[in-house]
């Protein structure tokens, strides 16, 4: 039998394709020499990190399963919040304190979604600013839980396996976060790379052809949405071990926009743009908050304009565009 | 042929406020049966399609599929337990290629959606069996085009073979040939005429000669109710139905 090709789903590899492997090595060999050569900047380099993994769990639903939503920061925040109490209240340990923290987002994840994932389009994007908008403002008035406004203060982080300190160096969270990032990364390719993965793209094309096709469209946005948002606490997580702080802007509108705008300036549904967005756009407003402390708001705005005009894919499309123009030029030339 | 109707529809009725859509229709399909649902515009034959398919909710009536009640279910548990239908317009995954298109529906068929962990070798079997299903509607070449970058002629066809890829038992064609240019109709009359033998049909069609051609029996609809059943023959010397629907058409 002749072999059919699969289309954008991979075949299996008849060998190691060592070229791509290099391709994919590279954000990791980067952040590892990041560590060794900006051992003064940990703390940022894990802040990119952490909006790194934030972003990508909003591409496995913005993305792939084209749910479009404005409420992701409730999962972060709620993340953060859990890791933080969880800390306070019963353990130091960061690995215990993460756990609950991916399962109490995943479950809000699970509850929330189940509440609105019914819906469509603007309904929907207003039913995600009502519930992180809700969630905020429990937040800010519990304060016996959260800390209110001046936010959670007083925990405690016991060293990692009992040996490595997250110190004020941010050695410790910075290989950590590195780690979580990495497996995540491999958890949400796999995913996005399976048949369940192909069905979410299937639904974001046209949910009508899907449920024709006995697609359970709602259990299938369901579960991405709650994967998503386990990973988006996972995240938050991060935040809470690597700063010992959580603040109510972990929950704020403000936060949704911000990862909305990392993921759309890298580029959705390759993954790879959420690590290129959260590295252009932090790299780009720690320059410019240098030279005014408004003014990098503006050149992060122009950007992302320029971006959504003139690269559909998002930055990620860089390279494509430059080759493709490159190739016009020799062609005229030679013409 | 088994006696039993494959799909047993009873008592059928649906309005919409003052607007009736949908009156006290019985229709039973047996095993292959080749039932074509006419009736003027707004007759209420894609509303019939969509009760039928769950994306409606009947006001009331029966709606049995191998005699087990399925009025209440959501449409993607009718069409799992065997009831497929077409879509009047295209309803295509338009960024894929035609043979992922159909690959899909397969995956879904034999339960291998969910899988979250990479694609194993079912996908593979999938993707072959698409492969035959569109080299036998005669689009086999079209497999790894886009189908957005397909002509229109063969992207109907493609609605049909997503039907056609779900094995269904009842199979519901809302207008197979709608839009599609005179010289390439053929196509798509052939692979009606070619559907497997045991598939219980019914297609709505304004084209009377598709209907007529490939009916053994014709239900005409008027303003949600039937108006007249029966062969081909006896409905094209209905006069009621000449005054209503054929009028103007030359049989």
């Amino acid at each position: 039998m002749t072999t059919i090709p699969t289309g954008k789903t991979p075949a299996v590899p008849a060998g190691i394709n060592w070229l791509g492997l290099a391709g994919h090595a590279v954000p990791w060999v980067i952040a590892i020499v990041y560590y060794f050569m900006a051992a003064d900047y940990l703390t940022f380099g894990t802040q990119i990190m952490i909006w790194i993994l934030f972003a990508m769990s909003l591409d496995l639903v913005l993305g792939y399963a084209g749910i479009v939503t404005l409420g992701h920061a409730a999962f972060f925040g709620i993340g953060a919040y859990a890791a933080g109490i969880f800390s306070i209240h019963v353990s130091g340990d960061p690995i215990l304190g993460h756990l609950v923290a991916i399962v109490v987002a995943a479950l809000a994840g699970l509850i929330t979604g189940a509440m609105i994932l019914h819906t469509t389009g603007v309904t929907f994007l207003m039913l995600t600013l009502a519930i992180v908008s809700v969630i905020f403002e429990y937040a800010n008035q519990a304060k016996w839980l959260t800390g209110g406004d001046d936010g959670l203060q007083g925990m405690v982080i016991n060293p990692l396996f009992g040996v490595y300190p997250f110190n004020i160096f941010g050695n410790t969270a910075y290989i950590y976060t590195m780690v979580v990032l990495f497996v995540w990364f491999l958890i949400a390719r796999r995913l996005v790379r399976s048949p369940f993965g192909r069905s979410l793209d299937g639904i974001r094309q046209n949910p009508r052809r899907m449920r024709a096709i006995g697609t359970p469209v709602w259990w299938r946005l369901l579960a991405i949405y709650t994967i998503s948002a386990a990973i988006a606490g996972s995240a938050g997580a991060l935040s809470a071990h690597s700063t010992r702080f959580v603040g109510l802007d972990t929950l704020s509108l403000l936060t949704s926009g911000i990862v909305t705008v990392i993921l759309i300036l890298g580029g959705t549904r390759r993954l790879y743009g959420a690590f290129v967005g959260a590295v252009v756009y932090f790299y780009v407003q720690d320059w410019t908050a240098k030279i005014s402390p408004y003014f990098w708001e503006i050149i992060v705005g122009g950007m992302l304009i320029a971006t959504v005009l003139f690269l559909e894919g998002g930055l990620m499309d860089l390279g494509r565009v430059a080759r493709n123009l490159f190739l016009r030029l020799r062609r005229s030339r030679t013409a | 042929m088994s006696a039993e109707p494959v799909l047993s529809i009873r008592g059928l009725n649906k309005s919409f406020g003052a607007l009736v859509v949908a009156q006290g229709i019985d229709v039973d399909l047996m095993p292959g049966a080749r039932v074509g649902l006419i009736g003027p515009n707004g007759a209420g034959k894609t509303t019939f399609v969509n009760l039928l398919t769950g994306f409606l909710k009947p006001d009331s009536g029966t709606i049995r599929l191998d005699g087990i009640p399925i009025e209440h279910m959501a449409p993607e548990m009718r069409v799992r337990r065997g009831l497929a239908r077409t879509h009047q317009i295209n309803a295509l995954l338009r960024e894929d290629t035609t043979r992922e298109n159909v690959a899909i529906a397969v995956a879904e068929r034999e339960r291998y959606a969910w899988r979250m962990m990479r694609f194993g070798p079912q996908w593979r079997r999938c993707c072959e069996e698409a492969q035959e299903l569109l080299n036998s509607l005669g689009i086999g070449d079209a497999g790894d085009r886009v189908v957005r970058e397909l002509p229109y002629g063969q992207q109907r066809l493609l609605e049909i073979a997503f039907a056609l890829a779900l094995k269904p038992r009842v199979l519901l064609l809302d207008e197979p040939a709608a839009g599609v240019p005179s010289e390439e109709a053929h196509r798509i009359h052939d692979v009606l005429d070619r559907l497997p033998k045991e598939m219980a049909i019914l297609i709505i069609e304004h084209d009377m000669e598709v209907i007529f051609r490939f009916a053994r029996e014709i239900i005409v609809l008027l303003q949600g109710r039937v108006l007249t059943r029966g062969e081909p023959a006896q409905i094209a010397a209905n006069p009621e139905v000449r005054a209503v629907y054929l009028g103007r058409t030359v049989v």
